[in-house]
C-alpha cells in the first residue's frame, strides 16, 4: 500500500512541478504578482512530496519488500541493515529518485531563501528548477518506476552487487548528488537571467553560495569516491580516468572556474556572459556525467544496467536542455550589457587565466573520454584513450594553473604589480624550491617528478599562508610587524579570506599526497603461512590463512603482521577474498595499515590448495594526503560559505571585540 | 585451527578459484631480471585488456589478461625493444589495444585538443582585453533635445 501512495506521490510532485514552472513565466507575462508567488508553495510542495516517494521506497527496500522489483533486483534477506538502506540508490531507478530529492530540497531552499534573492529573479529561477523536476520526474515515472511491482513475488531477492556493499555506497552517490544538482540551481539563475535580460552583481551575488555548497560537495564526493575505488577495487590505485569518473571530474574543474568567475563579476562586473556560459556548461556536464553512465554507450567500471528506450529519452533529455540553454544563450547572451574590462596583470586577469586552464582541461577531459565514441561512429575505426593520455595532457595544464595560483591572490584589484606581487611571493617560491631540493637530494636517483610535485605542493600552502599573513599585515601606513596584532587582524580578516586561503592550501596537500605515491614501492610473491614479503620500509609476515564467514558471504582471509626493518611490529592487518553466493561473485577485501598519513595496503590473489597464497603488498607513502587534501579544500568553501556577506539580509552581528582599523584591499 | 575448518576452508579456496578470481600480475608470472620485468610492467600498464570494461592487463584479473602479460613477457624475453613488444601485441589485436593512442591523421584532433583550446581561449582573452572601453557618454543630439522637449510639454 505505502509503495503505491509514494507512487501517487511522486505523480504528484510532476503536477506540481508543472505549476512551479508555468505560473511564475506567466505571471511575468501578466504582471500579476499573486500569480508569481504561487512557485513558492509548489516548489515546497514538490519536495514534499518527492521526499515521502523516497522514504516509501526506503521502506520497501528497509522490510525487504519483495513484492517490488526494484527491491527483489538489489536486495537479499541476508544483506545487513545499513546496506539495505544503501542500497535504495544503489540502482539506476533508486539513484534517479534521489537525484530528484535534492533538486527539489535545492528548489525549497531557493523558495525559502526569500531576503538574498530579488523576487522577480528567485520566481524565474523557480520555474526554470520546476521544469528541471518535471523533466526528471516524468522521466523516472515512464522509463525508470522503482516502484513497479513483482508478480508473482519472489520468495528472496538478488542481492546487491557486492562492489556496492560498502560504507562508501551510503556516502558517496548522496554527496556527488548534491554536488551535481547543485549546480542545477546556477544553471536556473542562469536561464534566469536570460529570460530577464539582465544580469549584474546582485545576481553574481545570488549565485555564488550556490555554487560554493555544489562545489564544495562535488569535491568531497569525488574524494569519497576516489578513496572507495582505491580500497575496494584492489589496484592500490586511486584515480582510473575511467570515463564515469572523468564525468564527475568535468563538472568539478567547470564548476571551479565558474566560483572563481562569478567573484569577478561580483567584485569588477566583468565576465557577466562569459559566467552566464559557464554556469550553463557546468549544468550540462553535471547532466552528462549522470547519464553517460546510464545510456550505455561507454564502457566503464561503473555501468549500470542499460535498456534501448531509456537511452532515448536521456538522449532527448540531454539535447533539450543543453541544446536548448546554448540556443537561448546564443539568442539572449548579446542583450546583455557587456560590464567592465581588465588589465591583465590584475587579480581578475589572474582569474581568468585560472579560468583558461581550467576550461582547456576540461575540453581535454571531455575530448579524451567522448573522442573513441565518435572516431567509431564517423570512421569505424576503435580507438582507446586511457590514462597515459590524460597523464600527457592534463598534468602540463594542471602546473602553470597552479603557479598562478598564490599570485593571483597576491594581486591587486584592476591593476596590480607583477613585481611587488613576486616580491611577496619571494618567501613561498624560495621555500618551495628549498623543499622541492632538498627533496631531490634526500631521494636522489628515484622518480624525477616527485620532487617537482612536492616543490610545488609547499608553494601552494606556504603561498596561502603568506596570503592571510600580508593581508593581517596590512598595507599602506597601518602596516605592522607586530606579531600580537598580526594574529588578531587575521582573525578578524573576513571568513571568504580564510576560505579562500584553506581551499588554496587544500590543493597543495593534494598535490604533495599525488606527488609521494612517485615513491610508491609495490612487493609480489607467493607466501605460505610464516614467510615474508618486503616492500619500501616494512616487511610482512603470513601469520595464517584461514575463513572468516560474514552474513552473507564467504570469505577466507589472509592475516599478516607488519613489521619495520628493525623488526619491530607495527600492526596487524588482514586481506581476505569474499564469495557472494547470491550473485556468484568474488571480491577482493583489501587490508590497510595506517601510519601517520601513509598506508601499508595489502590485497590477497590467488589461494592455492597447498595452503600457499598470491599476495600484493604496497607501501604508499602519505597517501591519504590526496583525501584529505581534498576535504580541506571543501572546508575552505564551507567557510566561504558562512562569510557575512553571503547572508546578504541577515542583520550583521556586532563584533564583541573591535578590531583596529586597517585598510584591506577589497576582496 | 581445527583440521575440520582447515579442510573447509581449502574448500572455499576452491570455491574461489572455480568463480574464476586470479589476480593482476601472478608471482609466478614475474621475470627473474629486475629491470626486464619492471619494462614489461610499464607496457602492459599501458595495454587495454580487451574482455574487460575499463583496464589495463597489469589491473586485470581475466585470463585473457593473464595471457596478454605473458605474451609481454616472452617477447621481452626474445630481446624486443618495448616499441617492438606494442607493436607486435597491435599487429594482433588492432589499435583499441593502446591506452595512449598513437598520434597519426585520425588522432591529431584528440592530441592537439589541450594546444587548441589553450590557444583559442588565449586569442579571445586577447581579443576581449584589447576591446576600446565602451563610448565616454555623450550630450543628447539635437532631435533627441527636440523629442524630450515635446515629451515634457505633453504632460
Amino acid at each position: 500500500m505505502i509503495v503505491e501512495v509514494g507512487h501517487f506521490a511522486l505523480a504528484l510532485a510532476l503536477a506540481l512541478s508543472l505549476v512551479q514552472s508555468v505560473m511564475p513565466i506567466w505571471a511575468a507575462r501578466s504582471g500579476d504578482a499573486a500569480l508569481r508567488q504561487v512557485a513558492t508553495p509548489a516548489a515546497l510542495g514538490a519536495f514534499a512530496c518527492v521526499l515521502f516517494a523516497f522514504a516509501a521506497l526506503t521502506y520497501a527496500h528497509a522490510t525487504s519488500d519483495f513484492s517490488v522489483q526494484n527491491v527483489v533486483e538489489n536486495s537479499h534477506t541476508t544483506k545487513p541493515f545499513i546496506y539495505k538502506l544503501s542500497g535504495v540508490w544503489g540502482n539506476h531507478e533508486g539513484s534517479m529518485l534521489l537525484w530528484i530529492l535534492i533538486l527539489t530540497l535545492f528548489g525549497a531552499m531557493v523558495a525559502v531563501a526569500r531576503e538574498s534573492v530579488p523576487p522577480v529573479l528567485r520566481a524565474n529561477t523557480l520555474a526554470v528548477q520546476g521544469f528541471i523536476t518535471f523533466v526528471f520526474v516524468l522521466f523516472v515515472i515512464t522509463t525508470s518506476n522503482p516502484f513497479t511491482r513483482a508478480v508473482p513475488a519472489p520468495v528472496e531477492g538478488n542481492d546487491l552487487n557486492p562492489l556496492l556493499q560498502d560504507f562508501g555506497l551510503a556516502v558517496h552517490p548522496p554527496l556527488l548528488y548534491v554536488g551535481y544538482v547543485g549546480f542545477s540551481i546556477t544553471f536556473a539563475f542562469a536561464i534566469a537571467a536570460l529570460i530577464d535580460g539582465k544580469i549584474d552583481a546582485v545576481w553574481a551575488r545570488a549565485v555564488r553560495p550556490w555554487t560554493l555548497t555544489a562545489w564544495s560537495f562535488l569535491t568531497l564526493g569525488i574524494a569519497m569516491g576516489s578513496y572507495w575505488a582505491y580500497y575496494e577495487l584492489g589496484w592500490g590505485g586511486w584515480w582510473f580516468w575511467d570515463p564515469v569518473e572523468n564525468a564527475s571530474l568535468m563538472p568539478w574543474i567547470a564548476g571551479t572556474a565558474l566560483l572563481h568567475s562569478t567573484v569577478v563579476m561580483e567584485k569588477r562586473d566583468a565576465l557577466k556572459v562569459w559566467t552566464v556560459l559557464l554556469a550553463i556548461l557546468t549544468f550540462s556536464l553535471s547532466l552528462l556525467g549522470t547519464f553517460i553512465v546510464r545510456s550505455g554507450v561507454l564502457t566503464s567500471v561503473h555501468s549500470f544496467a542499460t535498456d534501448p528506450t531509456r537511452g532515448i529519452f536521456i538522449l532527448a533529455i540531454l539535447i533539450l536542455f543543453i541544446g536548448g540553454s546554448l540556443t537561448l544563450f546564443a539568442w539572449r547572451a548579446p542583450m546583455l550589457r557587456q560590464g567592465g574590462l581588465f588589465a591583465p596583470i590584475s587579480r581578475e586577469g589572474a582569474l581568468v587565466m585560472n579560468n583558461l586552464f581550467l576550461v582547456a582541461a576540461c575540453a581535454t577531459v571531455l575530448v579524451g573520454t567522448l573522442y573513441p565514441l565518435l572516431l567509431e561512429m564517423l570512421t569505424a575505426e576503435k580507438i582507446s584513450v586511457g590514462p597515459p593520455f590524460f597523464n600527457y595532457t592534463f598534468v602540463p595544464l594542471a602546473i602553470p594553473l597552479l603557479l598562478i595560483v598564490p599570485f593571483g591572490q597576491t594581486l591587486a584589484w584592476k591593476r596590480g604589480d607583477a613585481l611587488a606581487a613576486s616580491q611577496r611571493l619571494f618567501a613561498a617560491l624560495g621555500l618551495a624550491l628549498a623543499v622541492g631540493l632538498a627533496t631531490l637530494a634526500w631521494t636522489w636517483g628515484g622518480p624525477a617528478m616527485a620532487p617537482v610535485g612536492v616543490g610545488l605542493g609547499a608553494y601552494l600552502i606556504v603561498g596561502s599562508v603568506l596570503e592571510i599573513v600580508s593581508r593581517a599585515r596590512g598595507f599602506g601606513s597601518s602596516r605592522t610587524r607586530a606579531p600580537g596584532l598580526i594574529w588578531r587582524r587575521a582573525i578578524g580578516l573576513p571568513r571568504s579570506a580564510w576560505g579562500t586561503a584553506i581551499a588554496h592550501a587544500g590543493v597543495g596537500v593534494v598535490v604533495l599526497g599525488i606527488a609521494a605515491q612517485g615513491w610508491a614501492t609495490e612487493g609480489l610473491a607467493t607466501l605460505k603461512p610464516g614467510q615474508t614479503l618486503a616492500t619500501g620500509p616494512y616487511v610482512a609476515t603470513l601469520d595464517r590463512v584461514a575463513p572468516r564467514p560474514g552474513p552473507n558471504y564467504e570469505e577466507v582471509a589472509a592475516f599478516l603482521t607488519i613489521r619495520d626493518k628493525a623488526g619491530d611490529e607495527i600492526g596487524q592487518v588482514d586481506t581476505g577474498k569474499r564469495f557472494y553466493p547470491s550473485r556468484k561473485m568474488t571480491v577482493t577485501e583489501s587490508g590497510l595499515l595506517t601510519r601517520g598519513v601513509s598506508q601499508v595496503y595489502a590485497s590477497l590473489g590467488e589461494i592455492s590448495p597447498d595452503g600457499s597464497i598470491g599476495l600484493r603488498l604496497y607501501y604508499k607513502p602519505l597517501v591519504l594526503l590526496i583525501w584529505l587534501g581534498a576535504v580541506v579544500m571543501a572546508l575552505g568553501g564551507g567557510l566561504s560559505l558562512t562569510d557575512r556577506r553571503m547572508r546578504v539580509g541577515a542583520p550583521a552581528r556586532a563584533k564583541l571585540k573591535p578590531v583596529p582599523p586597517h585598510a584591506v584591499p577589497a576582496e | 585451527m581445527s583440521a575440520a575448518r582447515t579442510l573447509r576452508g581449502l574448500l572455499l579456496a576452491g570455491l574461489v578459484l572455480g568463480a574464476g578470481a586470479a589476480q593482476a600480475v601472478q608471482p609466478d608470472e614475474v621475470l627473474k631480471d629486475p629491470a626486464m620485468e619492471h619494462r614489461a610492467r610499464e607496457i602492459s600498464s599501458g595495454l587495454r585488456c580487451l574482455v574487460c570494461q575499463n583496464q589495463s592487463i597489469d589491473d586485470s584479473d581475466a585470463p585473457l589478461a593473464k595471457d596478454l602479460r605473458l605474451i609481454v613477457r616472452e617477447r621481452l624475453k626474445a630481446g624486443d625493444s618495448n616499441q617492438g613488444v606494442e607493436d607486435y601485441v597491435v599487429n594482433r589485436y588492432g589499435e583499441f589495444v593502446l591506452l595512449r593512442p598513437v598520434l597519426a591523421l585520425h588522432t591529431v584532433l584528440l592530441w592537439l585538443t589541450p594546444l587548441l583550446a589553450v590557444l583559442l581561449g588565449g586569442f579571445g582573452i586577447w581579443r576581449l582585453s584589447r576591446r576600446a572601453a565602451p563610448a565616454p557618454e555623450r550630450g543628447l543630439s539635437a532631435s533627441e533635445q527636440a523629442d524630450v522637449a515635446a515629451l515634457l510639454r505633453r504632460e
